[in-house]
């Protein structure tokens, strides 16, 4: 049973500890920042891109009208449901993800994740306001809150502030028209569900990048656990070169007199890791490979004239490769393997099973639901009646006159409820509910047997594009 | 992180040790725990302010005062409110009119859906398709009248209901005290001959002479019923209470009708145009 141990037993939890990345420079940070104004780009800028359909349809390029249950997508437009397509493309996001972490380790998170990318973005202006490491922590450090702490913080966080009330503002423009809404933002006369929400993703933003931060990676995001499915020996993933590295300086080993490896015990790459690592330790569950540390190591080995790579992109094997004097296996054979063109196979089968649905998709449809509450009337001269609930969906931008027709029985007549013509003028982008019903005289043969196959047809009388449902007429069986 | 290890990268222990195992201490995040004493507050705050402990006649009532019963009735409350406008305008617009309207008329077919399967769904049946003595409401075959304003005074009225003055009203008399069976017998052969349903060709003529002597004043010389006193017709493929042999020779003896509320009572002026308008657009509206 429990041993009682004399000594105090160690606290069962630990408080943050704050983490004051230092500036880098090098070759993956110029492709962060680079990565970073794309994605701020695009999703800052998107609502506003404008793209015609016409005087009925809104014409911002990228829309989700929730209202009107439509989604716009350039020249895409996704009705409820057609939602499979998102269905879809979400697949392929998730296979995608799959590829890459396979191929590439935790690239996503490392430099596309919002958290990330947002988070990079929090650092940057901590640094422009507080300065780099050393001032940031000597201001951490400082218990007395003076006018020069005070005014550095205020400026930081009404910065992280009014950042958070762009991406919360950007976000409430998909949702509707941007210009209209950005004018009602200002006059403050629009909806409280706009204001709500970008109060909201305000204050998200502002916890989520500037006092969350890594904690959301390593404790709230569930993908860090999912990757340990995807990684194995021959991901590429940011790792330190220990046979070459070690005994490091400072070391027991080399104070006894062993000869030094590489690695000067800077602690480069640990200032600058955005999560508090030291990628010395090997590969670890908070390192969502930002490769900041490579940057950080290749500039102090060429500062003390030593190759670079002492931390590099490698996979698990290379390392025991190296180890053994061998040549590492090339980059390309590490990412061509079978599950890796699986994943890549998989995730292109999809794409093209989209493209194709989008491309055979009608823009005249129509659903018929047989009204089975009677399932037949007899009407006074003894003719046998069947209602239908019609649906047409009109997917054009402009109204158009869809005319009604069956065939499968000629002596079964289709009359619509609410007009003696057979033609209906179905509004722009709009569903109409259209009841239909189909008449057998007494003497027909579908009036007397208990089912007869039909087909009705829905036909835009302006171009002739048409559509077709089988249903069932109903008779009086005898 | 790394402060957390000792020299040789190994994670502490908690000092627990159950038969030489011992238990690595990883820590939670302090705020992690934060996290659940404020959960425990909230819990207890939640049980003070909602119903919580079941007691044996309900539960604890929650110094809030919620209730799903209340929030219902401030549901309704907010759908009438809602709706108060198209109501009005609805009870204000003649009848005939209401189908001119599209945004009326599709308000007053599904409101009066609704009212039908309330109130007229127990005799005419869910699908208004009713039953043996209860019109079905489908075809086109009308007792008193198939155009919406006839539909509307059945409904306002009633029929032949002692709670309404202007009610419609009939009977058909119990024919098995004045005729005698063989008329009887006769004239149920000529009524069936009316609508070409198989009959004993030999007793039409003389039922034509009994029919035209008691039944014609109201069924019409030509049997084609008379919707000012709802006497039905006799001559379409449609019956009530049923058009074989021995069915009608029971209507004969001893006479049938039907009875239907006058809905004034129950419905606002709004809900009685609504129900018209929906029973009217069912496809046997004229």
């Amino acid at each position: 049973m429990a041993d009682t141990n004399p000594s105090k037993p160690p606290s069962l939890y630990a408080a943050r500890e704050p983490i004051f990345p230092k500036k880098v420079f090098g070759k993956f940070r110029r492709l962060k920042w680079v990565i970073m104004a794309v994605t701020l780009g695009i999703y800052y800028l998107t609502p506003w891109i404008r793209w015609d359909r016409g005087p009925n349809l809104p014409d911002q390029a990228v829309l989700v009208d929730l209202g009107a249950r439509r989604f716009f997508f350039f020249w895409i437009e996704i009705w409820p449901h057609e939602f499979y397509f998102v269905a879809g493309l979400l697949v392929m996001a998730g296979l995608g993800l799959f590829l890459f972490t396979s191929a590439l380790g935790r690239v996503w998170c490392g430099y596309a994740c919002p958290q990330t990318v947002w988070t990079d973005l929090f650092i940057l202006v901590e640094r422009w306001i507080e300065g780099d490491r050393n001032a940031r922590l000597r201001l951490h450090r400082q218990k007395k809150w003076d006018l020069r702490k005070l005014r550095l913080r205020l400026t930081k966080w009404v910065t992280w502030i009014l950042i958070g009330l762009a991406t919360g503002g950007a976000w409430v423009f998909y949702f509707t028209d941007a210009p209209t809404l950005a004018r009602d933002l200002m006059m403050m006369n629009a909806h409280p569900i706009a204001y709500t929400t970008i109060a909201i993703l305000t204050a998200t933003t502002f916890f989520f990048g500037g006092i969350a931060r890594e904690q959301v990676c390593t404790y709230a995001c569930p993908w860090p656990r999912i990757q340990a499915a995807m990684i194995d020996e021959d991901t590429l993933i940011v790792g330190y070169r220990e046979w070459r590295g070690e005994p490091r300086k400072h070391s027991e080993a080399v104070k006894a007199g062993e000869p030094q490896g590489d690695c000067i015990d800077c602690m480069a790459c640990v200032n600058v890791c955005p999560v508090g690592i030291d990628i010395r330790d090997g590969q670890q569950l908070e390192c969502i490979t930002c490769a900041l540390c490579i940057d950080a190591c290749d500039d102090m080995m060429d500062k003390i004239g030593k190759p670079r790579g002492l931390i590099d992109y490698m996979a698990l094997t290379d390392e025991a490769r190296e180890r053994a004097g061998e040549t590492p296996k090339p980059i390309l054979s590490h990412i061509l393997r079978p599950r890796t063109m699986l994943y890549t196979g998989l995730w292109s089968l999809v794409g093209v099973l989209l493209v194709f649905a989008l491309f055979i998709r009608p823009d005249i449809e129509m659903t018929v639901a047989p009204v089975r509450n009677p399932i037949f009337v007899t009407l006074a001269d003894g003719s046998i009646r069947n209602t239908y609930e019609v649906r047409l969906l009109n997917k054009h931008g402009d109204d158009r006159p869809f005319r009604l027709t069956v065939t499968g029985d000629p002596a079964v007549r289709l009359q619509l409820e609410g007009t003696p013509y057979d033609t209906v003028t179905v509004p722009a982008d709009a569903t109409k509910l259209q009841r239909v019903y189909l008449v057998a005289a007494p003497s027909a043969r579908a009036a007397r047997v208990e089912h007869s196959d039909i087909r009705l047809w829905v036909e835009d009388t302006s171009n002739g594009d048409r559509a077709h449902k089988d249903t069932v007429f109903n008779g009086k069986d005898q | 992180m790394a402060k957390k290890k000792d020299k040789s990268q190994e994670v502490e222990t908690t000092g627990h040790q159950w038969d030489g195992i011992e238990e690595y201490n990883n820590p939670l995040p302090r705020w992690w725990l934060w996290m659940f004493y404020a959960c425990i507050v909230w819990g207890i705050w939640y049980v003070i302010a909602y119903p919580a402990w079941p007691m044996i006649s309900g539960a604890t009532e929650g110094y809030k005062g919620w209730s799903t019963r209340a929030n219902i009735a401030a549901d309704i409350a907010e759908a009438e409110a809602a709706n108060a406008k198209i109501n009005a305008k609805l009870a204000g617009t003649e009848l005939a009119m209401i189908g001119e309207d599209p945004e009326l008329q599709v308000y007053a077919a599904s409101a009066g859906a609704a009212v039908f399967k309330t109130w007229c769904a127990q005799c005419h049946g869910s699908g208004a398709a009713g039953a043996k003595g209860y019109p079905n409401l489908l075809d086109n075959d009308w007792l008193w009248g198939g155009d919406i304003e006839s539909i509307h005074t059945t409904i306002r009225h009633g029929i032949r209901s002692d709670k309404d003055d202007d009610t419609r009203y009939s009977e058909m008399p119990a024919f098995g005290e004045l005729l005698e069976k063989e008329e009887i017998t006769a004239v149920v052969n000529y009524v069936m001959s009316l609508s070409g349903t198989p009959q004993d060709a030999s007793l039409v003529a003389p039922g034509a002479v009994v029919y035209a002597d008691n039944c014609a004043a109201c069924h019409m010389e030509d049997g084609g019923g008379d919707r000012e006193q709802g006497a039905p017709n006799l001559k379409d493929a449609i019956w009530l209470f049923g058009g074989d042999y021995d069915t009608l020779t029971q209507t004969v003896t001893y006479s049938r009708y039907g009875v239907m509320p006058p809905w004034t009572t129950r419905l606002t002026d709004a809900e009685m145009r609504a129900v018209a308008a929906y029973v009217h657009q069912l496809g046997g509206g004229e």
